[in-house]
């Protein structure tokens, strides 16, 4: 019935009938399902519409940095600096002003939503790869498997992401992308395994799931067409915030010197370049910060916007 | 119906069936405590054509029954022989195979089905797992066929079930159930969760289905009048095993078994004028728990009858009073009761 | 609640005073052209649309219907609980000749459990799971009468023998999830009636029980109902247990009374198409190896009920006239009425043909 949200809307309080919910007369199309229905919702939510467009813009500039400088007037090209111009203020020209090796700063930041997307993005995928397909084993099988998997996921789970991220990448001499995302991946699938791990236990005995192998359906088509639909909505609710608090990481850890390394341009590295001179230069800090911020706000009200329209308690 | 079809052979003989869910304590090592005897010992016959009710409040174990049967639980102890085939000692292969013959239907019209499928893959799906039954190109059609035979619309195949009130999913379910052409259909609690307008149009279409398609049922609800009007034969359950059997006669006018007399006394009848006339046995107390029965009749200790002897030796389900009647109590007795 | 509580206690009759509650009202309870909606993303839902009936002491109403017929919003917005955004557009609930829609919150809430009580389905969710069933039941003369710790806990026990749980003294300090269904729901009656309320409304009080023990929580609720003289509505949609106990039936359908009957007349010739449906459906022993006459179709969508009467379109005797018209309660003798145009030739049809 926990994903049945519209259901019982038409008699909210008629809950001494156990066949509560028998709205639709003749059988007439009136909601559409639960991705439908989360949709219709999110449509006419503000802060998911705004979200959303925030994250398409950063989404193209991330892909297409040019798509954001051709018509800027500035020095439009991130690796062609000069040092007669550090520290530069902001002005017409030059609109985010000029770093430390005289780069034109809003050039500079462009280019950085490259990084922080793209391993955002990546880790979750990854990460969320990981979690719903072993979660969804832990949680179907139950027994030894699930005792593995669930005291793996325990273990690990004591690790703080950014200690543990901390510690590895350390380790690590040469550290681009590929290294960092998957640092972070390692220490960023537990509470998406142990989502999906329940979800997957609550629809495992589910009426529908005993038809399918009353029917004689194998246990990859069970999982597959049966449960993972009806158990995937939590991970994908909680993996959009994540990509928020991915890319915060990412920038943490750039900004501590044990993530991505110069040349690379990320908003990390900015800030960490920048933060002994706040008080003389501020807009060296403040521009990659504010980008930084208004990408992780935006996933994160993302996320919160998605788990109101999937969550049928909250209807 | 019962009569004639007992001089054939059974299609489903189950055996002395026992199914215990353990109890256990501890996260990593985990300890055996105990056993929740949920069906502990039970045996029937079911002939071909014929509806097998089987009665019982909660916790009686009659749902058990069948999913034990259908192999969705672990058998913890018995045998249940389809055409001379234990069930339970079948390797998946065969047991897929079985599957066309044994299908279910559930009780929770709303659970029951898939809500991100729609209307026609559910109706589908036996064919895509057991693909030689119905090719591939026909099935849309076939599909269509199946949900006008239960009475829906055949356009409905592209919805989604929650666009169904209850009692159209519970077609569909059906719809689902016959797909592969079972000789079996366990019915369990299929009507209870439906208005009783609804409620009869359902109980209609499985005695229609039941002709056309010589359907044998095995039919679990704890409506009584229900299991009544549909079935030829009814046990009737408490505490995981069958304390009567007969048919509807031998059950519903001429019960024995005290347990059946105070289960029977204690429905309410949609007759006001037969209020004060009915002589109502009021049994005291809850149900004991199933993890730990009483010892000998497991009924003993809430029955007016029960004495030294109940305690110590455990009555057989053995004919007592007409042939074909059998009952677990050392003090059957017929008692007419006003229904 | 005991023996000496007969003459009028101060808190009742300050109470009395205070909402203007006239104990010699024509009836116990009055409820007149009641409606609840409910706004959704799909549109209003009509829960109840224009529900009466009275209730006198003594009396066991039942107000059947199936799921959707508004039967247990009704209870609901009686009680004054109607969870947002549902609302009461319309209506008057009448207790003693004082408006309870009018009242302010506070002298509701004080009315509530001193004069009216519900129980519910469910006793498990209705009770907290994390206090002791004694503090449960004390609580209520606590909150509502003040009384210190152990006399309420010595009449808790009192009330828990009363709807007879055994050995209540052993029990009263046990929580909600250590007792059966039966025993829970016990529970549930004896905070309902600690207070010795005038009105008990009972919503499915034994839908989720077994017969065994349905039958003892019935027989239970109408002896206690003869030893207090309350009057009790029993929302169900059970046709078997509305005739055990009710002497008073309301048939709803679509949120609005199809039929009124004393019990029976409704059962022997009804005079709606509804309720002979409803007899209809249920199995009876003499129709063995026949089909069943069920009612055609599915119970109506609340946001979009049909024009004219809400049955037209699963009706038999529905006719050009029921598409655009809205029966009103016609009526059929003194204590009848029937929301159908045709009445009378359903009434010839049950006659004939049933029983």
């Amino acid at each position: 019935m926990s994903s049945e949200p519209g259901t019982q809307a038409p008699q909210p309080a008629d809950t001494g009938d156990v066949s509560a919910g028998a709205a639709t007369g003749g059988g007439e199309l009136r909601e559409a399902g639960l991705w439908k229905d989360a949709w219709r919702q999110l449509r006419r939510n503000p802060l998911f519409l705004a979200s959303s467009f925030t994250i398409a813009v950063f989404g193209l500039m991330a892909a297409f940095p040019r798509l954001f400088l051709w018509f800027y007037p500035g020095n439009s090209s991130p690796r062609s600096c000069s040092l007669s111009n550090s520290v530069g203020r902001p002005s017409a020209t030059a609109w985010f002003g000029f770093d430390l090796q005289g780069c034109d700063y809003y050039t500079q930041v462009v280019y950085g939503a490259k990084v922080s997307m793209i391993v955002g993005i990546a880790t979750v995928i990854v990460a969320g790869s990981i979690a719903v397909v072993f979660g969804s084993l832990a949680g179907y099988y139950g027994g030894n498997i699930d005792t593995l998997i669930s005291r793996i996921t325990d273990i690990w789970f004591g690790i703080p992401l950014i200690l543990g991220a901390i510690v590895f990448l350390n380790a690590i001499g040469e550290r681009g992308l590929f290294q960092v995302t998957l640092v972070l991946v390692a220490f960023s699938w537990m509470t998406m395994l142990r989502l999906m791990r329940s979800a997957t236990i609550e629809k495992r005995d589910a009426d529908f799931v005993d038809a399918a192998r009353a029917l004689g359906a194998s246990t990859s088509r069970i999982i597959i067409k049966h449960i993972l639909p009806n158990a995937i909505a939590p991970v994908i609710v909680y993996g959009t915030i994540f990509v928020g608090i991915v890319i915060s990481v990412e920038a943490t850890l750039s900004f501590l010197g044990v993530g991505l390394q110069l040349p690379a341009i990320t908003w990390g590295l900015m800030i960490n370049s920048s933060f002994r001179r706040i008080l003389q230069v501020p807009h060296l800090l403040i521009f990659p910060g504010v980008f930084l911020s208004i990408v992780v706000l935006a996933f994160i009200v993302m996320g919160d916007a998605l788990r109101d329209a999937l969550d049928p308690r909250l209807r | 119906m019962s009569d004639s079809a007992k001089t054939t052979e059974p299609l489903l003989r189950v055996e002395n069936l026992v199914k215990w869910f353990p109890i256990t304590q501890g996260i990593v090592f985990q300890r055996h405590v105990g056993d929740v005897k949920a069906v502990d010992g039970v045996s029937f016959e079911l002939y071909p054509g014929e509806t097998l009710g089987l009665v019982g409040e909660s916790g009686c174990g009659k749902s058990t029954v069948a999913r034990t049967l259908l192999r969705l639980e672990q058998y913890t102890g018995g045998a249940a022989y389809y055409k001379g085939q234990d069930i339970f000692q079948l390797d998946p292969g065969e047991m897929r195979k079985l599957r066309r013959n044994i299908q279910i239907i559930f009780q929770d019209p709303y659970a029951s089905l898939n809500p991100r499928m729609t209307v026609g893959d559910i109706v589908m799906e036996p064919w895509e797992i057991h693909s030689d039954v119905v090719l591939k190109s026909q099935r849309r059609e076939r599909a269509k066929q199946l949900l006008d035979r239960v009475g829906l619309n055949p356009d409905y195949l592209n919805r989604y079930p929650h666009q169904f009130s209850g009692g159209q999913r519970q077609r569909i379910g059906v719809a689902r159930a016959l797909a592969l052409n079972p000789e079996i259909i366990i019915c369990d609690e299929p009507v209870s969760a439906l208005d009783v307008s609804v409620q009869a149009q359902v109980i209609n279409l499985l005695d229609e289905l039941q002709d056309e398609f010589n359907l044998s049922y095995i039919f679990i609800a704890h409506d009584l009048s229900v299991v009544r009007h549909i079935s030829d034969r009814v046990g009737v359950m408490y505490l995981g095993k069958i304390i009567e059997m007969g048919n509807d006669r031998d059950i519903y006018e001429h019960a024995v078994h005290p347990y059946t007399q105070a289960l029977l006394s204690a429905v309410p009848l949609p007759d006001p004028t037969k209020r004060d006339k009915r002589d109502r046995i009021l049994l005291e107390g809850d149900l004991p728990s199933p993890s730990d029965p009483p010892s000998g009749c497991n009924f003993r200790t809430r029955c007016w009858k029960a004495e030294d002897r109940c305690a110590e030796e455990e009555p057989d389900l053995i004919d007592r009073f007409d042939h074909g009647h059998p009952s677990a109590c050392f003090f059957a007795e017929p008692r007419t009761a006003v229904l | 609640m005991t023996a000496d509580d007969t003459s009028t206690p101060d808190w009742e009759q300050s109470l009395d005073e205070e909402v203007g509650l006239d104990p010699g009202a024509e009836h116990l309870l009055d409820v007149r052209d009641l409606h609840v909606e409910f706004p959704t993303d799909y549109g209003v839902v009509n829960a109840v649309n224009g529900l009466s009936y009275t209730l006198d002491r003594g009396e066991t109403l039942a107000i059947l219907g199936e799921s959707g017929s508004g039967k247990s919003v009704s209870a609901l917005a009686v009680m004054g609980i109607i969870d947002k955004p549902g609302r009461i557009p319309k209506g008057e609930v009448y207790l003693q000749g004082v408006d309870l829609l009018q009242l302010p919150e506070r002298q509701l809430r004080d009315i509530r459990g001193e004069r009216i009580a519900m129980i519910f389905q469910d006793a498990l969710t209705a009770l907290n799971p994390v206090y002791s069933v004694g503090w449960q039941i004390a609580e209520m003369y606590r909150k509502h009468r003040g009384t210190d710790k152990k006399e309420a806990f010595a009449k808790a026990a009192e009330l828990m023998d009363r709807v007879r749980i055994p050995s209540a003294k052993r029990r009263i300090d046990e929580y909600p999830h250590q007792f059966s269904g039966g025993m829970r729901q016990r529970v549930m009656i004896a905070m309902a009636l600690a207070l010795d309320p005038d009105v008990l409304i009972a919503d499915e009080p034994t839908t989720a029980l077994d017969v065994t023990v349905q039958a003892q929580v019935m027989r239970l609720l109408s002896d206690l109902q003869d030893e207090t003289g309350m009057g009790m509505i029993l929302i169900t949609h059970d046709l078997g247990v509305v005739a055990e106990v009710c002497d008073n039936v309301n048939v709803m359908y679509a949120g609005r009374v199809m039929e009124r009957a004393k019990i029976h007349d409704l059962y022997a010739e009804p005079a709606h198409p509804y309720t002979l449906g409803l007899m209809r459906s249920i199995p009876r022993a003499d129709q063995k190896g026949r089909p069943l006459d069920p009612i055609r179709g599915q119970p109506p969508n609340l946001a979009a009920i049909p024009s004219g009467c809400e049955f037209h379109p699963r009706c038999n005797f529905a006719e050009d006239k029921c598409t655009v018209e809205e029966p009103p309660l016609y009526r059929v003798d003194e204590h009848r009425r029937s929301a159908c145009h045709f009445w009378e030739e359903v009434l010839r049809v049950g006659q004939r043909q049933d029983h």
